[in-house]
């Protein structure tokens, strides 16, 4: 037997479309193995997934409420990736925009009436996330510091610095000694489709910022530099493209666009700042996985976002229904992710399994 | 003896996204020959090679040895049937020894002390070709010729009967030529096979024994080299005569465009580089350094644009202080670059041809609006840019690394000209050209002296320079060793120059 490995010179859409649709599949495929070795039967528990996320009304509206963050954080790290900026700490940039923002709506929010106050609040998480997100750029681009490491470990200085603050000085006097800030003022809580827990304006930000960037990255000149920059960083240089500024600018639109995300969750979801694992159900992460399935486009990061959110719901209900440990959605979510990059591999490089002897052997 | 007599290629064809590069080609190559292939920008010769290689799969056709079919799906089944391929571009591991590189390519490596065991087989090997070569060097430490050895010893130690070079030498000093060709001998002699591909006709004629032309992926002709010349294999693939030399008329310089006031320069190495060098360029002029590369060249071209910082010393265009400024900043003033290394430098690989020919030039007003990209007028800029330097491109929408390496420098080309600069800073601009579009771009340059552009051109080329230059200095050591005028007598001691064994007062009239 022999494996041969070729390389691939005609890549379509078409082709890509289906490599991507296959690599689900067949991800799919393997985490039925996984489902079978728990004695669950898998075709009933992928149904249920989907059925889950997407065959109720109630499903389905939950899937969207958690389709808003995946979207607004999965399309800012595409325009990150494609300058091969590896944000990996989308997380704690979503940590900061709810901090900056529940300390205006808990501080200001009762002062203002909500058309005001609303608005601000997305302007501080935005501000927050993208502070929290020109860190790592600074320190790429000064020091040389890897962004990687840099953006993963501020997520955890986020999450303590959280902490701290509910615990401390920001503890709310109705909370009975437990942690966590008192409830936002009527005004500051954002309003929700009734019957269901979708905050419409974070779902309209993110849509309107899936737009916007796709405007962005193909159609001006900061998306042209951050393209450039991406595909051949000595020819930005060459170029005269500044580093420092372009890396500061797309690390706060991907660090504010997930601040935006805070922002829904605290303020639409949760209602005061609580605990970060409570806040956040890994959505920075997640949203890692939404880019890389969009191709980096942020438009298709809409679909990818939605449908991700789909397996968090779906993983949900299949854990409660049929006894599943909670780690259930993240290793059908790992699962996914590795499949999806195997079928990208698959997609550039055309491998063929021999199991005759050839006939002209090398010596 | 040979595992390898004879290597075939029958009636192979290959297009890309519906676009022939190679159409029912023929040729074969018999042990110890050396078989050239010559062909236009584009004509196909790399993909014709990569398929060989097993980098590409034929659509239609055959490869056989010693007229027995085999197919080939990748580079590690070539490397096993006997055949090995030195790329334009190395391949390398820059951080590792040479030791260490051909080790990591061999496919015998033991798992434990591989070193060790290698060593032994590659001094052989060494003594045999007349290699010359530190071992425990960095690669990052050698020059393009000693980096280009390591690649054929890889090939050989592998055991390749065929060794494929793609334009080995368009980035080796006259010198590593001389002993690049010396390794060659030594090769055929001992009954291995060579496919040369290189666009300088010189070459083709002096090492080849047959040489084979292609055309827009067609052969158009097969040739002896002993009964052919320069200008039939010129006529063969240009389909006309070409001119190989161009006379330049005399025009009186204008006003002065740069001053290079005792410039400092440190090296990737942490050496100096550039050691106080002084000179001053006008309008009309074109500025020839010569020297053979290494010596300061690289630095101080990427000074003057803006991408090095000098350690000391000014350099002003048209009175404006520009040293250690921004390259757009640069730029802005007037200076445009066409760099050493087009495929590091010049281009952003993935994206496509028309968002190349703008790079460094999108955020001038006419191809930008406040955030805009102007697209439509990049698109035509770009098929403008297309047309004029005739690159050989399906459409402007195509991925740039697509195209042909002599396309992409056309690109370049095109792009760093078209907008008359006040001052052009050019390295090689012929480099991986062919005859015809060497011709095209040096009439270009002329054009650019007359409409008063000043221009600073770097090479190793001493035809070119003398060709094309009013005045030329020779740099070596990062020191001028002279700056003369073109027609200046004294410049026959031009090697004596470069070498460094002799020196001319210099006196730049300023
Ligand atoms: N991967 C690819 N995808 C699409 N087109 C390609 C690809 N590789 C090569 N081509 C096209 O095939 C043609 C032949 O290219 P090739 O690189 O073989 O030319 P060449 O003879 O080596 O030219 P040069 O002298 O400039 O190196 C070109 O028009 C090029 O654009
Ligand atoms: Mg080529």
């Amino acid at each position: 037997m022999k494996i041969r490995i070729t390389d691939r010179d005609h890549i379509t859409g078409l082709r890509s479309l289906a490599a991507n649709i296959m690599s689900l599949a067949a991800g799919l495929l393997a985490i039925s193995l996984i489902f079978l070795l728990n004695k669950v039967n898998p075709i009933f528990a992928i149904s249920e997934i989907f059925s889950g996320s997407f065959g109720s009304m109630y499903g389905f509206k939950e899937t969207i409420t958690k389709a808003i963050p995946l979207i607004l954080i999965g399309s800012g790290l595409t325009l990150a990736f494609r300058a091969k900026f590896w944000n990996i700490g989308a997380e704690g940039q979503l940590l900061m925009g709810a901090v900056f923002s529940s300390w205006i709506g808990l501080n200001i929010g009762p002062h203002l009436p909500s058309y005001l106050i609303v608005p601000l609040m997305f302007l501080a998480g935005f501000i927050g996330g993208a502070l929290w997100g020109i860190i790592p750029a600074i320190l790429k681009i000064r020091y040389s510091i890897n962004e990687v490491i840099c953006t993963l470990m501020l997520n955890y200085i986020c999450a303590e610095f959280l902490t701290m603050l509910i615990v401390g000085p920001w503890k709310g006097k109705t909370r009975f000694g437990f942690p966590g800030t008192d409830n936002l003022p009527e005004s500051a809580i954002l309003g929700l489709i009734p019957g269901s827990r979708i905050h419409y304006a974070t779902l309209i930000l993110a849509l309107v910022s899936a737009v916007i960037l796709t405007i962005l990255i193909y159609k001006t000149r900061f998306g042209y530099e951050a393209r450039v920059v991406g595909e051949n960083p000595d020819a930005g240089k060459y170029a005269g493209i500044d580093f420092l500024k372009t890396s500061m600018i797309l690390m706060a639109i991907s660090g504010g666009l997930a601040g935006f995300a805070g922002v829904g969750e605290m303020a639409g979801i949760h209602k005061y700042l609580g605990y970060p694992a409570s806040l956040s159900s890994g959505y920075g992460f997640t949203a890692i996985i939404v880019a890389w399935l969009a191709k980096l486009n942020p438009l298709y990061a809409i679909f990818s976002g939605i449908f991700f959110a789909g397996i968090l719901v779906g993983g949900d209900a299949i854990q409660i229904s049929l006894g599943l440990p909670a780690a259930t959605v993240e290793i059908v979510n790992g699962t996914l992710l590795v499949f999806l990059i195997m079928g990208d591999y698959f997609l550039k490089h055309k491998v063929t399994i021999q199991f005759s002897k050839q006939t002209q052997g090398a010596s | 003896m040979k595992k390898i007599q004879r290597l075939e290629m029958v009636d192979i064809s290959k297009s890309f996204h519906g676009i022939p590069a190679n159409k029912n080609i023929n040729l074969h190559v018999e042990s110890g020959e050396v078989l050239g292939l010559l062909g236009e920008n584009g004509a196909g010769k790399t993909t014709l090679m990569n398929i060989l290689y097993g980098l590409y799969q034929p659509d239609s056709g055959d490869i056989r040895i010693n007229g027995k079919n085999i197919r080939i799906h990748n580079p590690l089944e070539s490397i096993s049937h006997g055949i090995g391929m030195v790329h334009q571009h190395f391949m390398l591991v820059q951080n590792h020894s040479v030791i260490e590189n051909i080790a990591l390519g061999y496919k015998d490596t033991p798992f434990f002390f591989p070193k060790v065991s290698i060593r032994k087989k590659v001094e052989a090997f060494s003594k045999e070709f007349n290699f010359s070569i530190d071992f425990e060097k960095k690669i990052w430490q050698l020059s393009a010729g000693e980096q280009q050895r390591v690649e054929i010893i890889k090939a050989l130690l592998n055991g390749a009967d065929v060794l494929i070079l793609d334009e080995p030498t368009s980035v080796l000093t006259p010198q590593e030529i001389a002993e690049l060709f010396s390794i060659l001998e030594a090769m055929k002699k001992n009954g291995h096979m060579i496919i040369f591909i290189s666009h300088k006709l010189d070459e083709i004629t002096q090492i080849c024994d047959r040489v084979t032309v292609l055309k827009k992926g067609e052969i158009v002709g097969h040739a002896d080299t002993s009964d052919t010349d320069k200008k039939a294999l010129a006529r063969m693939m240009v389909g006309r005569d070409v001119i190989f030399n161009i006379n330049k008329e005399k025009i009186e310089r204008g006003k002065k465009v740069l001053t290079v006031d005792r410039v400092n320069i440190l090296g990737d190495k942490g050496n100096m580089a550039v050691k106080d060098i002084s000179f001053s360029l006008y309008r009309n002029e074109i500025f020839g350094i010569a020297g053979v590369a290494g010596n300061g060249q690289r630095e101080l071209a990427e000074t003057i644009t803006g991408i090095r910082e000098a350690e000391s010393g000014e350099i002003l265009i048209s009175d404006k202080d520009i040293t250690n400024k921004s390259p757009r900043h640069i730029y802005d003033e007037g200076v445009s670059h066409v760099p050493e290394e087009r495929i590091r430098f010049g281009i952003a690989p993935g994206l496509h041809l028309y968002d190349n020919a703008i790079l460094k030039q999108h955020h001038l007003d006419k191809f930008s609006k406040r955030m805009f990209i102007r697209y439509p007028r990049v698109k035509d800029h770009a098929k403008a840019l297309v047309k004029d330097f005739k690159v050989a491109a399906h459409t402007i929408n195509t991925e740039i690394k697509n195209l042909s390496g002599g396309n992409i420098q056309k690109l370049i080309l095109g792009r760093e000209t078209s907008d008359q600069p006040a001052l052009l800073v050019a390295s090689h601009p012929t480099y991986g050209l062919d005859v015809g579009a060497t011709e095209y771009l040096r009439k270009q340059l002329l054009d650019l002296r007359r409409q008063g552009s000043a221009i600073l051109l770097f090479s190793e080329d001493l035809e070119e320079i003398f060709e094309l230059c009013d005045r030329v200095a020779v740099i070596f050591d990062g020191e001028f060793t002279g700056i003369l005028d073109a027609d200046d007598p004294r410049l026959c001691d031009i090697g004596m120059l470069m070498a460094g064994t002799k020196r001319i007062d210099i006196q730049d009239t300023p």
